[in-house]
């Protein structure tokens, strides 16, 4: 899974497409998320740094995951 | 320590224009009802958990009474027991001074179980028994009529009785209510009441002391009050002068709004409502102004409803499950449906996480646990991110869900009523399948003793003897 090489994140949550001209908010798990996929880390290394950071059942970050990489695709974030 | 969890969340930012009003979210979040906490109750009385605020009941009545004695010198409520007939409720405002207002023998028996002498409650609408009649005639109250037929079996009742019961006209007008409720009563415009009236006083058997409308419900304009109580003054005053009856109370009914919101409506009902006062202002400047002399004012009743017990009601629940539908949308399955939460039909419910949340919200649409396509709590909200388990706090729900509740798939729940201090005391008990079975009876032939019942004579196996 990869993000578009030229999605513009920030640290604050500010996403911005240069290829159609959208941005999007994205809350702190969701920005922190996207920062560890530029740097290119794998989705299971990923979950496995939430799950020791953060008080979340393994089934409950699982299902999350999926529905933020369908969102991610929804707005063609995704390559 | 680990961090609190908030599921990941990204959202487009739209150019369009803003909404005029700003972002109009309900996200303060609601830990406690009276100081109890929304966690202990859920833990203590199960999910999902009604919760009445006794402090409320209490203030909703003084403040309704005292709006109209500051301004009419004889008032007296009847508490609409169809409203909410929960026992406690209704000893909290027969406590602080109501009548009762029933509209089924049911409701009439439940009237004296909890204490109200006979002459305090009044009988209303268009089902009345024979014997539910008689009762309320050897007990004194006073029968609202509703149409002839009633008002003629009333007649041969009363043949034999030795005191003349006591009844009211109830009476159907033009006000200005758009649909006219000309259901019930007698209309006035077209001589039907007058009609009613002229029987009764000449029958001689019937003693008339009262005149009665109720306009609708959730009515957002003092206006109508204003008409009805002119057009009922008037009819008192014809009664006295014309048949030398004087009326010993006009009752105007119930009908003013609570501040919940209309679905549809444009603004939430707190910005749209008038308060109390200001119909209470529109009736009594009405009924002074009307001709009669001080000494003779006619009693005002008053039988509000959603008014005293709207915003003493909350319903407590969890979330289920969080889902994507096809479009792309939010969805948020509640453990409480329409079954339970009856006037999510009618109103757009306030509701609020009772936990912490970030500042980020996502639109959602709000289902209940029902199995069917119409529960549908919210079509669209603005809420902060829910997760299974996270706890929420519906608004308002005092009025006509603890009586108009259906079991219906999911068993109603309990109902918790916190004192004034704030302490819990559980007023009804969830239902269990025992009791929704209690009623059930099975023919003979279809009990498991029955000869031909056992699912291994028969021809289709059970489960149970195929399996190793
Ligand atoms: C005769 C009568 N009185 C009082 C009420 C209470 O109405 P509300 O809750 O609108 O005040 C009703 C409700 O429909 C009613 O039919």
């Amino acid at each position: 899974m990869k993000l578009k090489k030229n999605i513009a994140t920030s640290e604050t949550g500010f996403i911005f497409n240069p290829a159609t001209g959208d941005s999007f908010t994205a809350n702190a798990l969701a920005t922190e998320i996207l920062q560890l996929l530029k740097q290119d880390r794998s989705p299971a290394d990923i979950k496995t740094l939430l799950l020791n950071r953060y008080d979340v059942e393994p089934n409950q970050l699982e299902k999350d995951w999926d529905d933020l990489v369908a969102q991610l695709r929804d707005h063609q974030l995704l390559d | 320590m680990k961090q609190r969890y908030e599921r990941p969340l990204i959202k487009k930012l739209s150019a369009g224009p803003l909404n005029k009003f700003g972002a109009r979210t309900e996200t303060q979040p609601v830990p406690d009802i009276d100081g109890a906490p929304v966690k202990d109750l859920l833990g203590e009385f199960g999910s999902p958990l009604f919760v009445l605020s006794e402090r409320q009941l209490r203030r909703n009545y003084q403040q309704a009474v005292r709006a109209f004695r500051t301004r009419y010198p004889r008032v007296q409520f009847a508490w609409s027991y169809k409203t909410n007939y929960l026992n406690a409720v209704c000893r909290v405002f027969h406590q602080e001074g109501a009548w009762a207002e029933v509209v089924s023998g049911f409701e009439y028996e439940k009237a004296l179980l909890n204490g109200v002498p006979g002459p305090q409650i009044i009988f209303n609408g268009p089902s009345k028994s024979r014997a539910e009649l008689e009762r309320a005639c050897a007990l004194d109250s006073v029968i609202h009529l509703d149409h002839f037929d009633e008002l003629y079996e009333l007649l041969d009742v009363a043949a034999t009785l030795p005191r003349r019961p006591r009844v009211a006209v109830r009476v159907n007008l033009d006000a200005g209510v758009y649909p006219q409720w000309d259901r019930f009563g007698f209309n006035l415009e077209n001589g039907q009441a007058w009609n009613a009236i002229g029987r009764i006083v000449g029958s001689g058997r019937l003693e008339l002391v009262g005149l009665h409308c109720h306009l609708g419900t959730y009515l957002l304009s003092t206006k109508p009050y204003g008409v009805a109580a002119q057009k009922l003054a008037d009819l008192a005053w014809s009664c006295r002068t014309q048949l030398n009856t004087p009326i010993q109370y006009l009752d105007l009914g119930g009908g003013f709004p609570s501040t919940n919101t209309l679905k549809g409506a444009y603004l939430p009902g707190t910005d749209t409502a008038p308060g109390i006062d200001e119909f209470a202002e529109v009736i009594a400047d009405t009924l002074q102004r009307a001709g009669f002399r001080q000494d003779e004012l006619p009693l005002l009743v008053l039988e509000a409803g959603r008014l005293l017990v709207d915003d003493a009601g909350y319903l407590l629940g969890t979330v289920l499950a969080t889902k994507r539908l096809a479009d792309g949308r939010r969805a948020t399955i509640l453990d409480f449906g329409v079954n339970v939460l009856f006037t999510s039909f009618w109103y757009d419910h306030k509701i609020s996480p009772a936990g912490d949340f970030s500042q980020h919200t996502e639109d959602t649409v709000l289902y209940g646990p029902l199995c069917m396509n119409i529960d549908v709590l919210r079509e669209s909200v603005n809420l902060p991110l829910l997760s299974r388990g996270d706890q929420v706090v519906v608004h308002k729900v005092g009025a006509y869900n603890m009586t108009q509740w259906m079991q219906f798939i999911t068993l109603r729940p309990a109902v918790v009523l916190l004192d004034e201090q704030g302490r819990p005391h559980r007023i009804r008990q969830a239902e269990t399948l025992d009791y929704l079975q209690q009623l059930e009876e099975m023919p003979t032939h279809l009990s498991p003793s029955a000869p031909g019942t056992s699912p291994t004579a028969g021809g289709r196996p059970s489960q149970a003897t195929t399996r190793p």
